[in-house]
């Protein structure tokens, strides 16, 4: 019964990394409809980051933490409207097949900048939140999982306000549900594009510093298979649908976790891709997408 | 591959003129002796390709200042293959085709090495691997060489320590589903263990780029063990001992020359104090070659101590170099044969004899980390 309570909590911040990924994903689908390939890159990047704030700040301190995490997310937030400035606006009105092959390149630009101003070694990310070991009736839980589930679910919240409280977020919305209508009502499509990109780009940023911190080995390459996981995991919610990508985020992350602690550990990805597969089956929109005939 | 279509007779002619005076032109005496060399010097297992090159660059400089082999200068040409699979054939190709190399040196890895090794037996021209483990590795054929031990002697000197020394009774494995050298590595220490009476308690799987093995772990903790045997890399090693002590698991965790890097320690950190692997070579031997060559790569390196993987560089070109002068010549097939035909060659590993499997059987080391420093334990001989 405790290794089951272990791995859920494994599972648990496994997933709760993977949702801070997706939700990007998912949010610039839901409102231009296409995928940021670059997303996992800008992830990388957020790593870095931290990495070079967080060498200048005390290690194992709440706030060198924060500082380290917020310089990643702005950081991280101007590169990803930079990126959609120079880069996407200027395809916008072609065709999204364009755009999505332009995001691919993108992609592998920053991957390949990565390896040459960062260099292709791994490094050893600092330890820039306190270390400690949280044990509760046998079940241990580090701080670094803590922090990382709290400051997901935290930012979470935070962006399901900010989508549905807010006046950019009733814009985003309205953007999403029909671009040109938007615009015929005096929305800014550029600002709320520019946003939309800002706050997935900084989740992403957070989302690098947090996974560099449970995983400290940060390359240039390392948001590849994150980046892959998490752009399922925004599928197999509903692509589009934030509550989804958390959902499917958490599912992806436990069903790794359980199929790792189990003995078929070697078909891991296998089974977590056929899970995928599965559920798509029965819900060709994902978990909580909405199906739509597309219009032709 | 099919044999090559026919060639037109009078085609041909002209051609094995250009070949054959391409040949005199490639034998002038003041022409360098072209070494090919194919490493990681970038990439996830960069540490080992800096410093098997270090070690190849500082042996074949001190070759050079020596005079050469047969009068001709060393020329060493190196291609990186990023640690990325599929690079290694590719950098083989072109250092053979393109360069016209005599000899590869390469890899570290055994699964890169696996990758050249065809390569260079199909163009007839020696490879010697400095240390690369695996026992497939050589029996890709009649080219292809190494300085190193082999991973079914390595196996068995680490379950014999894990068995003896640590007085393990029970034992989880924690290895790559898609890496060769720690498929191979973690099949014969199973052999080896249950063959001396111990219970391998769980063996659990990661594969290449995972950097999350919270779950293995606490699968390995709920089943209890003495010792958890890792037979990967150091990358992989040092965040799965670092979350193994987030998990509370406060047993020892045991290596091969995998986890040999400067990085280790600095990635695994604390959590690997209690920790032990086995390599190839410790500086602290006080033997003659061995402070000769500490020393010698201290003065050209900044000050840096060597490892296990520079040693074996600089011998791979030791071994090189004395086979081109007992064969008095470059071509392929004699060189080959000359290789074949070292023994107790002595260098900074130790004295190498290449066996009739185109292997070389050396002592072991093993090193255990404590209070964040690498001691040296205890060398076991073959």
């Amino acid at each position: 019964m405790s290794e089951f309570l272990q791995q859920l909590i494994n599972g648990l911040s496994l997933g709760a990394i993977y949702a801070l990924i997706a939700l990007g994903y998912t949010m610039v689908y839901g409102v231009l409809r296409f995928i940021n390939f670059a997303h996992s890159d800008v992830f990388m990047v957020g790593a870095f980051i931290g990495y070079y704030v967080g060498r200048h700040l005390p290690e194992g301190t709440v706030w060198g933490g924060l500082i380290a995490m917020a310089a990643a997310m702005a950081g991280c937030a101007v590169l990803g409207i930079g990126i959609e400035r120079l880069v996407y606006r200027p395809l916008r009105s072609g065709p999204t097949l364009n755009v999505l092959i332009t995001a691919i390149g993108m992609s592998l630009f920053l991957e390949y900048s990565g390896q040459l101003v960062f260099g292709a070694t791994p490094r050893a990310f600092p330890s820039i939140f306190p270390a400690k070991l949280i044990e509760v009736h046998g079940l241990i839980v580090s701080m670094n999982q803590v922090i990382v589930i709290v400051v997901a679910a935290v930012l979470m919240v935070a962006l399901e306000f900010a989508v549905f409280k807010t006046k950019i977020g009733t814009a985003m919305r309205a953007v999403a549900l029909n671009p040109k209508a938007a615009q015929l009502v005096g929305i800014n499509i550029d600002v709320v594009i520019s946003f939309t990109f800002g706050l997935g780009s900084a989740l992403a940023g957070a989302g690098g510093v947090l996974y560099a911190l449970n995983y400290p080995s940060i390359d240039p390459l390392m948001g590849l298979v994150p980046g892959l996981k998490a752009f399922v995991a925004a599928v197999l919610g509903g692509v589009g649908n934030i509550p989804g990508a958390a959902l499917g985020a958490l599912i992806l992350g436990m069903v790794e976790t359980f199929v790792d602690g189990s003995r078929w550990s070697t078909y891991k990805d296998a089974i977590a891709f056929a899970t995928l597969i599965g559920i798509l089956l029965f819900r060709p929109a994902g978990l909580l997408g909405r199906f739509t005939a597309e219009k032709v | 591959m099919p044999a090559a279509a026919p060639f037109p007779a009078r085609a041909a002619r002209p051609l094995l003129a250009l070949a054959s005076g391409l040949a005199a032109f490639a034998l002038r005496a003041d022409d360098p002796v072209r070494v090919g060399e194919y490493a990681s010097l970038t990439g996830k297992e960069a540490s080992w390709g800096q410093s098997s090159h270090k070690g190849i660059t500082m042996a074949v400089e001190e070759i050079n200042a020596a005079g050469g082999v047969l009068g001709r200068r060393i020329e060493l040409i190196t291609e990186d293959n990023q640690s990325v699979p599929g690079q290694s054939a590719t950098a083989a190709k072109k250092l053979i085709a393109r360069d016209k190399v005599v000899a590869l040196l390469g890899e570290v890895s055994s699964g890169r090495s696996l990758e050249a090794a065809p390569v260079a037996q199909g163009a007839r021209i020696p490879m010697i691997a400095p240390a690369s483990t695996n026992p497939k590795v050589t029996q890709v054929g009649s080219y292809i060489f190494r300085v190193c031990f082999i991973d079914s002697f390595q196996a068995s000197v680490i379950a014999k320590f894990v068995g003896g020394e640590l007085k393990a009774r029970r034992v989880a494995i924690l290895s790559s589903v898609s890496n060769a050298y720690s498929v191979g590595l973690a099949r014969i220490f199973r052999e080896r263990f249950a063959a001396a009476g111990g219970v391998i308690s769980g063996e659990q799987k990661y594969s290449e780029g995972d950097k999350d093995f919270r779950a293995q772990l606490t699968a390995i903790g709920a089943a209890g063990c003495d010792a958890v045997f890792v037979p990967g890399y150091y990358e992989e090693a040092a965040l799965i001992v670092r979350q193994a002590r987030d998990l509370g698991l406060a047993m020892p965790f045991v290596g091969g020359d995998g986890w040999v890097s400067d990085q280790l320690l600095l990635i695994g950190g604390d959590a690997l104090n209690g920790c032990y692997y086995s390599t190839h070579f410790s500086p602290e031997n006080d033997s003659p070659v061995v402070r000769r060559f500490v020393s010698g790569y201290r003065a050209r390196w900044e000050n840096e101590t060597p490892d296990a993987f520079a040693a074996l560089g600089y011998d791979a070109v030791g071994v090189l170099a004395d086979a081109i002068r007992r064969a008095g010549s470059t071509e392929g097939p004699r060189l080959r044969d000359a290789i074949a035909g070292t023994r107790n060659f002595m260098g900074a590993t130790g004295e190498t004899t290449i066996d009739a499997n185109r292997d070389a059987s050396k002592p072991a080391t093993i090193i255990a980390i404590r209070g964040g420093r690498l001691n040296y334990l205890e060398a076991v001989a073959p």
